[in-house]
C-alpha cells in the first residue's frame, strides 16, 4: 500500500507519516488541506514528520498552522524533520536528546 | 440529538447527577485497606482517600469537592484515629450539602474485621437514604464534561484530540459546559490561548496561568514531553502543546478555575492544576494521568473524556471515564478497554464533524446510565497528593 502522510493546515510545511516510508518513496499527502504527493529522500517512521516544501535555516517549522520550532539548518523537501534539524523555541533540553529513542544522553546511571 | 433528554438525580444545591453513587473517603493511608474492604462487593460504591497523616488544605478541599460531586448521593468517611484530617468534619460538610454522611475511626471499633462490618452496616443505611434523591430530567445545558489526554502518540494530535475538540464546540453550542486542563502542555501558546478569552478578565487569568506554567517548566528544567513522545515523532513541546490544546476545540474560553472550583457559567473553561508558590514547595503538576482526571472531576465534571493514542487501561471513580483513541491499531488491540475509535478520521471513513457527533451520542448514552468500558471493568483509579494552591478558603468553589 502506498504510504500516506497527514497535513493538518494549508500553511504547514510538514506532514505526519501514517505508515513507515522507505527512502525515495512517493507519499500521498492527505487531510483537509492535502495536495498531491511528496517524495521521501530518506526512510521516515510512522508518526514522524516529513518536509512537504523546502525550509531555510532559521525559518519556522509550521504544523497546525503555528510554529512548532525552527530549522537549525536548511531542510530539503522530502527530508525527515526531527530533533537533528528542528529546535524548540522554549525547551533547550530537547536538542540534547538521542535522535532515535528521545532519551537524555547526559543522564548518569552510575 | 440537541433536544436529547435523560433522567438524572437532583441534589439540594440544584445540581444534577448522572449517577447516584456512594463514596467512601479515607483520611490516612493506615485506613486504606479497611476502606477498600468496606466497599468490596458493594454495588455503585467507590473509594477515594488521602495517604498523608499531616493535613493539607488542598487535599481536603479536593476531597470535599469530590464528596459533594453531583454524582454522589452519600458518603462514609473512615479514619484510623491519630491523623490530622478529621473524618467527622468531612461527614459534617457533606451533610450540610443535603447528602447523608457518616464517619468513624477504626481505633474506636476494635480493628480490621469489626471496622469492616461496622462500615458495611453504615453503607447499607446510607444506601437506603441515598435512594430518596428525586429523579429529574437532564439535558445538554445541565452537563459538564472534562477532557484529558495521556499515553499520547502522533494520532492524538491528528485525530483523537481534534474529534474531542469538535464535540466540545458542539456541547458549548448546546449550552453545556466543557473543561480542559494541562497548562504545562500549552507551552508556546500564550497568545493562541489569550486570543480565545471571552473577556478581559478571562484574558488576564489565562495569561497568569500560562506564565505560572512556563515559569514552573523553566525552573524545574522539565517540559511535559517524554522520551516516548520524541521516539514517536514529536519534536518540540510546542508541537505537543498544539496537539494537546486541539481537544479544547475553538470556542471562547470563559476563564480559569483551580482544582475543586466549579465553572461559574456554561461554556468552555481552563483548569489550572499547577502548584502556587508556598514555603513547603510541594506538589507536582500532572504527575500522572489519574491526577488530572481527578482534578477535572473535582471541578464538577459528570463525565471525563480520556484520549490515549498508545493505549491506557485506567478508569476513574465518581464520574464515568470514556476512553478514546485516534489510533485504529490501538483500538483493535485494546477494544475491551477503549470506548471510541477516532482513528476512522485518518482512514477517511469519517470526518472530524461526523466523528464529533458520534462521540456526542456516546456521551448522551453514558449520561443516561450506560456503563463505559472502564466502569464495567471496575477501574476506579484515584490519586490525591500534597499540593498547595492559593484559594481564599476551603469553601471556595466547593458548592455546599
Amino acid at each position: 500500500m502506498q504510504p500516506e502522510c497527514f497535513q493538518i493546515c494549508r500553511e504547514d510545511n510538514v506532514a505526519t507519516l501514517l505508515r513507515d516510508a522507505a527512502s525515495a518513496t512517493d507519499i500521498r499527502v492527505i487531510g483537509e488541506a492535502a495536495h498531491g504527493t511528496v517524495r521521501s529522500i530518506e526512510p521516515i517512521c510512522i508518526g514522524h514528520k516529513i518536509a512537504v516544501v523546502p525550509v531555510a535555516a532559521g525559518e519556522a517549522i509550521v504544523k497546525y498552522g503555528f510554529p512548532i520550532g525552527e530549522a537549525i539548518r536548511p531542510i530539503a523537501e522530502g527530508e525527515w524533520v526531527h530533533l537533528h534539524n528542528c529546535r524548540s523555541r522554549y525547551d533547550a533540553v530537547s536538542s540534547e536528546l538521542d535522535l532515535q529513542t528521545g532519551a537524555r544522553k547526559e543522564t548518569r546511571y552510575a | 440529538m440537541p433536544d436529547a433528554k435523560w433522567v438524572g438525580y437532583l441534589r439540594p444545591d440544584g445540581r444534577k447527577g448522572v449517577r447516584n453513587l456512594l463514596l467512601v473517603v479515607y483520611t490516612v493511608q493506615c485506613a486504606q485497606h479497611v476502606a477498600h474492604e468496606v466497599v468490596s462487593g458493594e454495588p455503585d460504591t467507590h473509594v477515594i482517600g488521602f495517604p498523608g497523616c499531616y493535613e493539607n488544605d488542598y487535599a481536603i478541599r479536593l476531597m470535599l469537592a469530590l464528596a459533594r460531586h453531583p454524582n454522589v448521593g452519600g458518603v462514609l468517611a473512615v479514619g484510623l484515629g491519630c491523623e490530622y484530617t478529621q473524618p467527622e468534619r468531612i461527614a459534617k460538610a457533606v451533610r450540610l450539602s443535603g447528602r447523608p454522611a457518616e464517619a468513624f475511626f477504626i481505633q474506636e471499633h476494635g480493628g480490621t474485621v469489626t471496622s469492616i462490618s461496622h462500615g458495611k452496616q453504615l453503607l447499607a443505611d446510607l444506601r437506603r437514604r441515598a435512594a430518596d434523591f428525586p429523579q429529574t430530567e437532564m439535558s445538554w445545558p445541565d452537563l459538564i464534561v472534562g477532557a484529558e489526554c495521556g499515553g499520547s502518540d502522533a494520532t492524538s494530535g491528528l485525530a483523537g484530540n481534534p474529534v474531542v475538540g469538535r464535540f466540545f464546540d458542539w456541547l458549548v453550542d448546546q449550552g453545556g459546559t466543557a473543561i480542559f486542563e494541562e497548562t504545562v502542555e500549552m507551552i508556546g501558546l500564550r497568545s493562541v490561548l489569550s486570543q480565545r478569552a471571552a473577556d478581559a478578565v478571562a484574558c488576564r487569568q489565562i495569561e497568569e496561568a500560562y506564565d505560572k506554567a512556563e515559569e514552573y517548566c523553566r525552573s524545574v528544567r522539565q517540559y511535559s514531553v517524554s522520551p516516548g513522545n520524541f521516539a514517536g515523532g514529536l519534536t518540540t513541546i510546542e508541537e505537543k502543546s498544539l496537539g494537546a490544546v486541539a481537544k479544547s476545540g475553538n470556542r471562547k474560553i470563559q476563564g480559569v478555575i483551580r482544582v475543586a472550583e466549579q465553572p461559574r457559567s456554561p461554556g468552555l473553561w481552563l483548569l489550572d492544576s499547577v502548584p502556587d508558590s508556598n514555603f513547603m514547595q510541594f506538589g507536582y503538576t500532572n504527575p500522572n494521568d489519574t491526577e488530572g482526571i481527578i482534578d477535572l472531576i473535582s471541578a464538577g465534571a459528570h463525565i471525563v473524556l480520556f484520549i490515549t493514542g498508545r493505549g491506557s487501561v485506567i478508569g476513574s471513580p465518581i464520574a464515568p471515564l470514556i476512553k478514546i483513541t485516534g489510533n485504529s491499531a490501538t483500538f483493535r488491540k485494546m477494544s475491551g478497554d477503549i470506548d471510541f475509535n477516532a482513528g476512522c478520521v485518518l482512514e477517511g471513513s469519517a470526518t472530524l464533524e461526523t466523528a464529533g457527533l458520534s462521540l456526542a451520542e456516546l456521551v448522551r448514552r453514558t449520561a443516561a446510565g450506560e456503563a463505559t468500558k472502564p466502569e464495567s471493568l471496575g477501574h476506579r483509579e484515584y490519586f490525591i497528593m500534597y499540593k498547595h494552591q492559593n484559594t481564599p478558603s476551603l469553601e471556595e468553589g466547593c458548592r455546599a
